[in-house]
């Protein structure tokens, strides 16, 4: 929306905006009318009650118990309602559908990386689809960011050391911004790009634009061996380590008995802090990768993993499975 | 009669002129007035930078300073005006000087703890100067761990040392005031007797109290992470850098009513005392102040929705959060009831009050967007809450506490300040101010972030806007310095009660005496009682 070719409101490329949107308006008419009753009794009273000699004195009115619980119980009613209704559309803004498409998004001083399934990187852009769920999965090289798309009314920080994930559907092709909005130092304002929404015919001509290095599990099945995690992990379950077959959405049982369920979190984990969590049977052989791993490999590393567990179905936190999801193609068993 | 109206012979300023009787001094008074120099040119500071910061954002490129010097500006933009002006402003200098002859007391409870808390607090300020002049710190005022830990470059440590000591300023006034209001109130001044602002200060003294600690124990946190290397924050070694923000907040958002309850209590005696009428509802007003001070406590976590926290946690804080607002409502609707069937007037400490009740009403109605969860995904760390926690900060805290030195100035001083240009800055103020603050609303929503140094050319004139309007706030500010200090000594003679006022601190003489009462003053009427004070009038006549 603009006035006067400025513009005052953002546009509305996603299925949240208009549900986030709604609820825009809805605050806003309900405080446009509170400000209004305040100003408007504040300014008649202040000239209708003016005092006309000196020494005047106002009417006694100590108060009234009726109007304070009138004025405490109908705010808190309406307060309710936004409650309820931002519940709601948070609740939904943060269940990525089952079948979402899987981005991963990587943010480090200063600029954002994405990594398609399909092999596909793209540094402070990103190519999306019109019409389908897009799951961006987001992690930090180094500091907090947070990635944020105003078109679609969503935005979630980057926090080193874990995990986080956002949701859309895009719904009209075009290109809007992409933002970082949680401060990380001197090129925080630079740490700007755009995504392009296309048609899905489009979008699928875009994939397949060129990667000369394969799909990201492709690419993760490569590190697997030049970092000889596969001299441990071997599919037959006889190594030093757990076979990494259908392991993704799997409950393990530790050595102390608690149990843990495998997804992002714990693959992630696991690389990285690799004595934390060892699965009851097996020896505590594993080097911790801590700092030799980039955020972009141990994406591609677990994509390849997950690339072993096609039939996985659980939709673990930031663990859809790549298989469920048609259009990406069926990653490569390996 | 006026003409006869003179300064008294003998008052707290005249009594030692050396520099030494000032800098020894255990009168609450005193320390009050060297709290109101310091924190003035603390307030001046911090206005510079954001004289920078709005320069800088006129055009949508980089080009006034370099993104290095913009994050700083911002930063010490915000720890110079929260943690240097804001968090003492009206306690330090208003309820200093203020609370103890509300309830009829000569002095604080602890008058050197008093005077230790000044020397605390230029202390901090040393050190925060001291790292801004060696070249700055740019992590935001709000330190996130891990760039302040572990990636910022600039003097943190030094900086967080100047908000640690500054901190022990605040508790130590919070604790003086407690215990002042718990003991030493005058025969017959009952609790349900206190002004409002004594019962503002009391729930702000104990958010000091019991909150300011936790800034401290994080702040030695971030020290030993980013000298020593602890790891508390670091997730390779196990630490959690959301945890800082969950420490950083816990006390940082209830120092949010450290800043605005004071102000909510100088709004009270303004609208009463200019209405000339008793305040509508005087046990919820009062209460009110307790309830946001404890519900303050239980929403930290709405800062950080889109940090990575549960859903649930984050519906249980957003909850929570809607229920500071029925408080801060319940205020706004007795005030406009305590002016109907009054007799109301137009004096610029009546039109600050104006001001503060419009723009709280704002600042408070968008807090409703932010607490919203499916909104503030969209509006977290854009604009949009630069614009709304400016409306609290600015329009609420800053507006409440020039309505206080305007109203008690003729108490503090003696003398009366030029109407016409206290009329003219008031309501420079409030239309800069909302020139400068509205347009960010409508920028924030259209998704500009905080804390950028260029931006999209799209938002160009509504930058601009905020740039012009930070003009006008700006001299705004300054006229008040200047007629201030001219009534120092033309300003027409005050009297004691210039405004009719009911308060026990306008039956002392202005400026008062170092004792402040000649005899225990013994109170045998309600507060805000005004038929009583016209009764006593008639009879001195």
């Amino acid at each position: 929306m603009q006035i006067f070719g400025i513009p005052i409101f953002p546009d509305q490329a996603s299925t949240f905006a208009k549900d986030v949107d709604a609820l825009y308006f809805f605050i806003f008419a309900v405080s446009a009318f509170f400000a209004l009753v305040v100003a408007v009794s504040i300014l008649y009273f202040g000239v209708r009650y003016h005092k006309t000699h000196e020494g005047d004195i106002g009417a006694r009115i100590e108060g009234s118990l009726p109007l304070e619980l009138v004025w405490s119980v109908i705010p808190t009613v309406i307060a309710m309602v936004m409650f309820g209704w931002g519940a709601s559309v948070f609740y939904h803004l943060r269940r990525p559908p089952d079948q979402a498409m899987q981005i991963y998004a990587v943010g480090k001083q200063w600029m954002w990386k994405f990594q398609h399934l399909e092999g596909q990187r793209e540094i402070n852009q990103l190519h999306v689809p019109a019409g389908r769920p897009v799951k961006i999965t987001i992690s930090s090289e180094d500091v907090l960011h947070s990635l944020y798309f105003p078109a679609f009314r969503t935005k979630m920080d980057a926090i080193p050391g874990r995990y986080t994930e956002l949701w859309f559907e895009a719904t009209t092709p075009g290109t809007y911004h992409m933002f970082c909005t949680e401060y990380c130092g001197t090129n925080h304002a630079g740490m700007i790009g755009s995504v392009t929404v296309l048609e899905p015919s489009a979008f699928q001509a875009w994939l397949q634009g060129g990667s000369q290095e394969g799909s990201l599990a492709q690419r993760g099945a490569r590190l697997f061996e030049s970092l000889a995690c596969n001299s441990c992990h071997l599919d037959t379950g006889r190594g030093h380590g757990p076979s990494l077959k259908d392991i993704v959405g799997k409950t393990e049982t530790l050595e102390d008995g608690s149990t843990v369920v495998v997804d992002d979190a714990y693959l992630r984990e696991s690389i990285l802090s690799s004595q934390a969590k060892i699965v009851r049977g097996f020896k505590p052989l594993m080097p911790t990768f801590q700092g030799l791993i980039s955020e972009e490999n141990l994406v591609a590393l677990i994509e390849h993993v997950k690339s072993m567990s096609p039939n996985a179905t659980t939709a673990a936190p930031a663990a859809s499975p790549a298989s469920a999801d048609p259009a990406a193609g069926k990653p490569e068993k390996k | 009669m006026l003409d006869k109206l003179k300064i008294p012979e003998r008052h707290y300023m005249n009594d030692g002129h050396s520099l030494r009787s000032w800098l020894l001094t255990k009168d609450h008074k005193r320390i009050a007035i060297m709290y109101l120099m310091s924190i003035s040119v603390m307030f001046f500071i911090g206005g510079l930078f954001a004289v920078g910061i709005r320069f800088e954002l006129a055009t949508p490129q980089g080009d006034f300073v370099t993104a290095d010097t913009y994050n700083k500006f911002f930063t010490m933009h915000g720890v110079i005006m929260v943690f240097f002006f804001l968090i003492p402003s009206i306690p330090a200098v208003l309820g200093n000087f203020l609370i103890p002859p509300m309830i009829g007391a000569k002095d604080l409870a602890f008058p050197r703890i008093n005077l230790l808390s000044l020397y605390i607090y230029w202390l901090g300020g040393f050190f925060t100067l001291y790292a801004m002049i060696v070249g700055g710190v740019d992590t935001g005022w709000t330190f996130y761990t891990p760039y302040s830990a572990a990636s910022s470059n600039t003097s943190v440590v030094p900086t967080a040392l100047g908000i640690f000591i500054a901190g022990f300023s605040s508790i130590l006034t919070g604790l003086n005031f407690i215990v002042t209001i718990h003991r030493m109130r005058a025969p017959g001044m009952t609790w349900f007797r206190l002004p409002l602002f004594v019962w503002a200060h009391y729930a702000t003294s104990l958010v000091q109290v019991l909150g300011t600690p936790v800034i401290a124990i994080t702040i030695v946190m971030l020290g030993v992470e980013r000298a020593l290397g602890f790891g508390i924050f670091d997730p390779a070694r196990g630490g959690d850098p959301v945890l800082f923000q969950h420490l950083f907040w816990f006390y940082s958002h209830p120092a949010v009513y450290i800043m605005i309850l004071p102000a909510l209590g100088v709004t009270s005696e303004l609208v009463s005392t200019f209405s000339r009428k008793i305040i509508f509802g005087y046990s919820f007003v009062a209460f009110s102040s307790l309830a946001i001070a404890i519900f303050g406590f239980i929403v930290w976590a709405h800062h950080m929705f889109v940090a990575g926290i549960s859903t649930y946690a984050a519906m249980v804080f957003s909850f929570l959060s809607f229920s500071v607002a029925i408080p801060s409502a319940v205020k706004v609707f007795n005030w406009t009831a305590t002016l109907y069937k009054g007799a109301t007037s137009w004096d610029t400490p009546m039109l600050y009050a104006y001001g503060f009740i419009g723009l709280f009403a704002i600042g408070g109605l968008t807090g409703l967007f932010l607490a919203t969860l499916g909104l503030d995904v969209h509006m977290h760390d854009t604009y949009f809450v630069v614009a709304h926690f400016h409306y609290i900060m600015v329009g609420g805290a800053i507006m409440g506490y020039l309505g206080g030195l305007h109203f008690w100035w003729p108490k503090m001083t003696g003398r009366m300040y030029s109407e016409f240009f206290s009329k003219v800055s008031a309501i420079m103020v409030f239309v800069g101010f909302n020139i400068t603050f509205f347009p960010q609303f409508v920028v924030g929503y259209l998704g500009m972030p905080r804390r950028y140094h260029s931006y999209p050319d799209e938002m160009q004139v509504l930058n601009v806007m905020s740039s012009a309007g930070a003009t006008v706030l700006g001299l705004g500010y300054v006229l008040p310095v200047i007629y201030f200090l001219y009534s120092l000594r033309f300003g027409r003679v005050a009297g004691p009660n210039p405004w009719g006022a009911s308060g026990l601190e306008w039956q002392m003489q202005s400026p008062p005496l170092t004792e402040n009462f000649v005899e225990v003053p013994v109170v045998t009427s309600e507060p805000y009682e005004y038929e009583h004070l016209v009764a006593k009038e008639k009879h001195l006549v």
